[in-house]
């Protein structure tokens, strides 16, 4: 069967569609921070596959129409990943480029930490860890009652595990049988005090899923294939169950230098170091 | 700044940062992370101080007694219910704990253990908290501009407000010989010295005129209270004789000293880094109404709504709590007071 082992023109294509889309929100990412000479760049480049997995393949959108009731929900609780969220939905054109320029200044519509009510496309107002998940389930068992066929995904960090609410929130989704709901855990080592695991360990992360009543799966979240392969499995099951993404990446990914340098919650970038940035990544990128 | 238009790079604005943002301005005179060190030092003398932070002890200053004292203190992670049920748990053994977050994750997410666990169990466990108020531009998420007002019913709970590093430097020994719940709004990192150039100690409970004035009573809390005296001195230049009282414990009131100084015949104003509902300006109307009192007293605050984020200098001047604000709502409310007197 020498077919199957043929690359499908497809897939291939559309790998490498998403692989484009990563490069872009990344570069997305570095000019927000650039005006700022901060931000949290760092989760902002870890977290990028995946979102461009999301919003240029999973989810389902209309740009032009943010609250389109037929639309997928993507709620963000990490508000401080505001940065990465910005970059991906001007990515999908839910406001132009050249907004990236006012992130984080005054009056702007792209505040550092998310909030609904000043931006096009994003759903919740973050800030404040460990709501995402709740909120997710009441969304989710909205769309239920409407009989809107929509899914609810929650992107939610590996600090958002601390929380109790976090998990009050899971057994409340796998008790109401939330099968519409898939939430995602940029799992990436770091929180605000220093590494997740020193902070206050979680692992094994997918068994207290699974002991909660989901299903859940856990692969390399710079992986877009692997990201990919598992969201669009994790859609298509039929189990009565909610459904659970740990995504392990890595921070400052993408730029080189940035990956390689000490891990910190809020990664300084000196002001010269950003066109280097913006040329790391194209050269990663390519390779 | 850079002013020059540069279309290739783009450029640096003001930030509205909540994790590394500094209150003090360039040039001022200031000790770095006064909690960290007070903390520390109080360690070394008090065996039963243990300090706990729920994933934010680098940016409450808790960091600097983790650092000199790893085995004084507790990594909590970021579960604020827990850091304060635990703070709970280690006062019922006879520690003194010092818990520290976010003003608004133990105001807010923690309310419960707080008041339950702490308070009415009358617990020596002080809550030691950063971003009071308007302290940061992130948004409503992080401005705690309600806190006090949250907490001021609680019984048996102490609140204080610290204006500088003077006052946490102080406040801290006697936060912990303090028999029972405190919580402290802290300010962190690079933090102000202002009240060492006046004659002044920091006593728990206590309001302190920092500086008498014949025309003008400033009542204020908190790291307004250098603003107000900066105002004091712009004013002084127009020769208004400002009066500045300095209330850094909010709960108890010292109400003897502010009843005493609102029976003199000054124009009033209370200046609060809060909503002006349910701190400060509530407190000290509610005082004089009860002593009757019947004096108009003009509130300096936040005002009842969400904030904006934002950068901190455009922020504190829309919502009136700059100094240029202070001074030009004093000349507001003079003016037809001189003309009258003028007349
Ligand atoms: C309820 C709550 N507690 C504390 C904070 C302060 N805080 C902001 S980010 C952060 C670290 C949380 O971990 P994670 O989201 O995994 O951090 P990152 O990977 O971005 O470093 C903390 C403690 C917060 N925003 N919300
Ligand atoms: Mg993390």
């Amino acid at each position: 069967m020498p077919e199957t082992t043929e690359p499908d023109p497809v897939e291939t294509e559309r790998l490498q569609r998403l692989k484009e889309a990563a490069f872009r929100i990344r570069t997305n990412a570095l000019v927000q921070a650039e005006v700022q000479g901060q931000g949290y760049i760092g989760q902002a480049l870890d977290i990028a596959d995946v979102l461009a997995v999301l919003y240029a393949d999973q989810l389902n959108l209309r740009p032009e129409d943010p609250e389109w009731e037929g639309r997928d929900r993507c709620l963000l609780s990490i508000g401080h990943y505001a940065i990465a969220l910005y970059a991906a939905l001007a990515e999908a054109r839910f406001f132009p480029l050249e907004e990236l320029q006012t992130y984080a200044t005054d009056d702007s519509r792209l505040p550092m930490s998310a909030m609904a009510s000043y931006t096009p496309g994003v759903e919740i107002s973050g800030g404040s860890l460990g709501h995402g998940l709740t909120i997710a389930n009441g969304v989710a068992l909205g769309l239920k009652r409407k009989s809107n066929p929509a899914f609810v995904y929650n992107i939610l960090s590996d600090g958002e595990l601390n929380e109790g609410s976090t998990w009050e929130a899971a057994a409340v989704a796998a008790h109401h049988r939330l099968d519409n709901l898939i939430a995602i855990v940029d799992f990436n080592d770091q929180q605000a005090d220093g590494k997740s695991s020193q902070m206050l360990g979680m692992d094994p992360v997918e068994a207290k899923f699974e002991s909660f009543g989901w299903i859940a799966r856990r692969v390399d979240g710079n992986d877009i294939t692997a990201v990919l392969t598992a969201l669009e499995e994790l859609r298509s099951l039929e189990a009565g169950r909610p459904r659970c993404l740990i995504a392990d990446t890595k921070l400052g990914k993408g730029v080189d230098f940035l990956e390689d340098r000490e891990k910190l919650h809020f990664m300084s970038v000196a002001p010269e170091e950003w066109t280097m940035a913006h040329d790391r990544l194209k050269e990663t990128s390519q390779s | 700044m850079n002013t020059t238009p540069d279309t290739l790079a783009p450029q640096k604005r003001l930030t509205s940062d909540a994790m590394s943002a500094s209150l003090a301005r360039e040039g001022q005179r200031v000790t770095a992370a006064p909690l960290g060190h007070a903390l520390v030092e109080l360690a070394r003398r008090d065996e039963r101080v243990v300090g706990l932070s729920a994933d934010l002890a680098k940016y409450t200053d808790l960091h600097i007694l983790r650092d000199a004292m790893p085995d004084r203190f507790y990594q909590v992670g970021m579960a604020e219910q827990a850091l304060l049920g635990m703070a709970a748990g280690l006062a019922m053994e006879g520690f003194v704990p010092f818990a520290s977050t976010y003003s608004v994750f133990a105001t807010r997410r923690a309310y419960d253990f707080l008041c339950l666990d702490i308070a009415e169990a009358d617990l020596n466990v002080n809550m030691v908290c950063a971003l009071p108020g308007l302290t940061t531009g992130y948004g409503p998420s992080h401005q705690a501009t309600e806190d006090v007002a949250i907490l001021r019913g609680m019984p048996n709970l102490t609140i204080v407000d610290p204006c500088d590093a003077v006052d946490i430097e102080q406040a801290v020994p006697q936060l912990a010989a303090h028999d029972g719940p405190t919580y402290t709004r802290i300010l962190r990192g690079k933090v102000p010295r202002v009240l060492d150039e006046y004659d002044y100690t920091f006593e728990l409970g206590k309001a302190k005129m920092i500086r008498d004035g014949a025309e003008v009573l400033l009542i204020s809390t908190g790291l307004m209270t250098e603003r107000a005296l900066e105002a004091a001195r712009e004013l002084e230049a127009d020769k208004v004789d400002v009066a500045v009282l300095h209330v850094p414990t909010l709960k108890p009131l010292d109400e003897d000293t502010i009843l005493r100084e609102l029976a003199r015949d000054r124009l009033v104003l209370t200046c609060e880094n809060h909503t002006i509902i349910g701190g400060l300006f509530d407190a000290v109307a509610h005082a004089a109404i009860r002593d009757g009192i019947f004096r108009q007293i003009t509130p300096i605050g936040l005002p009842d709504e969400f904030l904006d984020a934002g950068a901190l200098p455009t922020l504190n001047d829309r919502y009136g709590v700059s100094t240029a604000k202070i001074v030009e709502k004093i000349k507001d409310l003079l003016h037809p007071r001189r003309t009258e007197r003028v007349d």
